[in-house]
């Protein structure tokens, strides 16, 4: 695929689509690997201005790639992007990034190390350094610890310098490749809220994880990718739509309980064992629809059933990305 | 702000049957563009505006992507950004209904880089040592002539100079340490520049500072030359001192015999700093186009000084008198035209030259390498 925005000898970056409504904007984007690895493959993403955008995907599925193209770091082989409604070489002053993981100067504070990234940026003004430094190192909790070497930080220390790095000037947009990696359950619950109170400022954050649960908290959208291809994309709750919620009771009366399901309507009925509780104690499931699953357990009371627990499960983002991706365990391609 | 419900993404199968550029691009020319030249980015918006719209029904499902071919123009091209977004310096955009003004450049920003990248350079402890170890040959090569002999005996060339003269050993020490020492330490700064950042993964963070390919790529140049001249002038200062120290003071009698003062002495010290400064800055730019084709820096390094000792090898054949002219090495050694009587301004004036040239070939390998390069690591 070609460009074609010479053919009207427009100047790039003139308005291009996006500027108002998309934050990141991508258009059959490709990178196929010199030895021919297709690590992307003609990838459509739009991800809307303000929203907590999740980027999902098995190992390998061409996450970090997506994001390399779109900071500028590797070129794609076909296809078009924009960020921020230009291209990366003037988008990212507005850009905070976090790649692949943290990489400072080793024998560099963690204070010194954000000056020499803060100083990498033609826009970032030397006289608020100190100030915007000291902020973004007390954003993610790490003020104690600036002047010490990163060499002797903790892993999780230094995946929050990474993220201070990111958050060093004003940004639009925020471009996380696994932020909470590496990091306790404490440090994984602060990043999640420093994600939320970055996007109540308007930010838009992009988010790549495999951590599902993670990202049905926090973003307003997903994305899911599968050995380079995109397979699902949309809202949260438009993701789980496409799975159904579905009621669960416990009960030693199984078949009874199976029959009066299926006699009220409800599809998709199964008894299943349930893993180390009383033998005689059986889980049936079924499809909620559009059930009030009090009313459920009435009628299997009234039925003579005996209920020993009723929950209803609401789909997660996990059985979306379960479905979409597959079961197994080794990484595609 | 928008919120899930009233942003739906776009509905890419919408867009595929919408997206036909060419032929919408002159009626739909936003009220908005301010300039004849937008109109071509601006045609995008009907397909995107519309997919909007209707691209997800409500309650309905997510968008599963069927991918095929489509334009979408405005969009950066893999044309733009592996060929413009660094290699052209881009006008400001005319920022038409973008809310937020986009961030300007500021003065003195490529100063602070640099700057930045002195102060890591020359507060690493390795590039110290370094220093620390070419300030510490002239003292031994003083300390070896002043106790191999005393200026009445029957030395020759060189030797009898230093040990006549105080000022005479800082040529001594260049003559010696530009055939190995010098570069490999200029090398090992100038090798590492690229492939180390690369190596240690800082260099995605600054690209994406964004620190600018051909800004940073100047900046790590000016900054091995720097080292360059810093190292040289190390050398000249520790010899100069231990001349002094260690052997007689007083007018100067160069090679050929004539005596100058000296003043003049030191200001052909100058001269040959100046020049052997060059010659390191040149090879500079060799180890750093070396640098800027991997990420292992002692990789860049090994291959500068291999090259290094090659071309000294190939200058020791006779046979061989017609390259040396095209060996930047041959050309180190030339700082001894400062030791004429006068000065042999032709002979430095050619050295300049081929420095000149090195510097122009390996920075633009260095530059079509490195504004194109995937950052992988
Ligand atoms: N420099 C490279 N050369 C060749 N292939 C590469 C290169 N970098 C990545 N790949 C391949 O591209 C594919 C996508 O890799 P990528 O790093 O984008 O995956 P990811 O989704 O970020 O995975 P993870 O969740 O493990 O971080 C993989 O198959 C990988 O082997
Ligand atoms: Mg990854």
């Amino acid at each position: 695929m070609t460009a074609v925005t010479h053919e009207a000898g427009a100047p790039f970056g003139a308005a291009p689509p996006g500027a108002g409504g998309e934050a990141i904007v991508t258009r059959g984007l490709t990178k196929r690997f010199r030895g021919g690895q297709v690590a992307v493959d003609a990838l459509d993403l739009a991800v809307p201005r303000g929203s907590v955008f999740g980027f999902l995907g098995p190992n390998g599925s061409g996450k970090t790639t997506t994001i390399r193209m779109l900071l500028g770091l590797v070129a794609p082989t076909a296809g078009e992007f924009s960020v921020l409604g230009t291209r990366p070489a003037e988008a990212l002053p507005r850009v905070g990034a976090l790649v692949e993981g943290p990489a400072f100067y080793p024998y560099l504070s963690g204070e010194a190390n954000l000056r020499r990234f803060d100083a990498a940026d033609p826009t970032a003004s030397r006289g608020t350094a100190a100030r915007r430094i000291a902020e973004a190192l007390e954003r993610v909790g790490l003020t104690a610890a600036a002047g010490k070497r990163y060499r002797n930080y903790s892993l999780g220390m230094r995946q929050r310098l990474a993220i201070a790095a990111a958050l060093l000037g004003p940004r639009e947009l925020l471009i996380l490749d696994e932020p909470t990696n590496g990091l306790d359950p404490q440090g994984t619950r602060e990043v999640r809220t420093l994600v939320k109170e970055i996007a109540s400022d308007g930010t838009t954050v992009f988010v790549s994880s495999h951590l599902l649960a993670e990202v049905e908290q926090m973003c307003t959208h997903a994305a899911i990718m599968r050995a380079g291809r995109l397979v699902a994309h949309g809202t949260i709750a438009s993701l789980n739509a496409g799975t159904a919620a579905r009621v669960r009771v416990e009960t030693p009366d199984a078949p009874g309980a199976a029959q009066v399901l299926r006699g009220l309507g409800l599809a998709d009925v199964r008894v299943e064992e349930i893993d180390g509780a009383d033998a005689r104690a059986r889980l049936v499931s079924a499809e909620l629809g559009g059930h009030a699953p009090e009313r459920l357990n009435a009628a299997l009371v009234e039925q003579g059933v005996a209920v020993r627990g009723l929950a209803v499960a609401r789909p997660s983002l996990e059985d979306v990305f379960v479905r979409l991706t597959g079961e197994g365990f080794d990484v595609d391609g | 702000m928008s919120t899930a419900e009233d942003t739906p993404p776009t509905g890419t199968a919408t867009a595929t049957a919408q997206t036909t550029p060419e032929t919408t691009a002159p009626e739909t020319t936003a009220p908005e563009t301010t300039a004849p030249e937008t109109t071509a980015p601006e045609t995008t918006k009907p397909g995107m505006t519309a997919s909007r719209g209707g691209g997800t029904a409500p309650g309905g499902g997510a968008t599963v992507v069927a991918a095929g071919p489509r334009r979408a123009p405005g969009l950066v091209s893999v044309a733009e950004t592996r060929s413009t977004a660094e290699r052209r310096p881009v006008e400001p955009a005319p920022a038409a209904g973008r809310p937020p003004a986009a961030p300007q450049r500021r003065a003195g920003a490529f100063w602070r880089l640099l700057g930045s990248e002195l102060a890591l350079t020359f507060r690493r402890p390795r590039n110290l040592l370094m220093l620390a170890v070419l300030a510490v040959v002239p003292v031994v090569v003083g300390i070896g002539l002043r106790l191999v002999g005393a200026p009445d005996d029957d030395l020759s060339g060189m030797i009898a100079a230093v040990a006549g003269n105080s000022l005479m050993l800082t040529f001594a020490a260049f003559s010696f340490l530009v055939l190995l020492l010098m570069p490999v330490t200029v090398s090992v700064v100038a090798g590492d520049a690229l492939a180390g950042e690369a190596g240690g993964g800082t260099l995605r963070y600054l690209l994406a500072a964004p620190a600018g390919r051909t800004r940073l790529l100047a900046v790590k140049y000016l900054n091995a030359a720097v080292y360059a001249y810093a190292a040289t002038a190390v050398v000249a200062l520790s010899a100069l001192v231990t001349g002094l120290v260690l052997f007689p003071a007083g007018p100067v009698t160069l090679l050929s015999g004539t005596t100058i003062t000296m003043a003049e002495g030191l200001l052909r010290i100058a001269l040959a700093v100046g020049y052997v400064g060059a010659a390191m800055s040149a090879l500079a730019a060799v180890a750093l186009a070396m640098s800027a084709f991997t990420e292992v820096s002692i990789g860049a390094i090994a291959a500068t000084v291999v090259l290094v000792v090659l071309c000294q090898v190939l200058r020791a054949v006779p046979a061989l008198d017609a390259v040396a002219p095209y060996l930047l090495p041959t050309w180190f050694m030339k700082f001894d035209a400062v030791l004429r009587s006068p000065v042999d301004w032709a002979a430095l004036g050619e050295g300049l030259r081929a420095f000149g040239a090195y510097v122009v070939l390996f920075g633009s390998i260095a530059w079509a390498r490195f504004s194109g390069k995937d950052i992988t690591s």
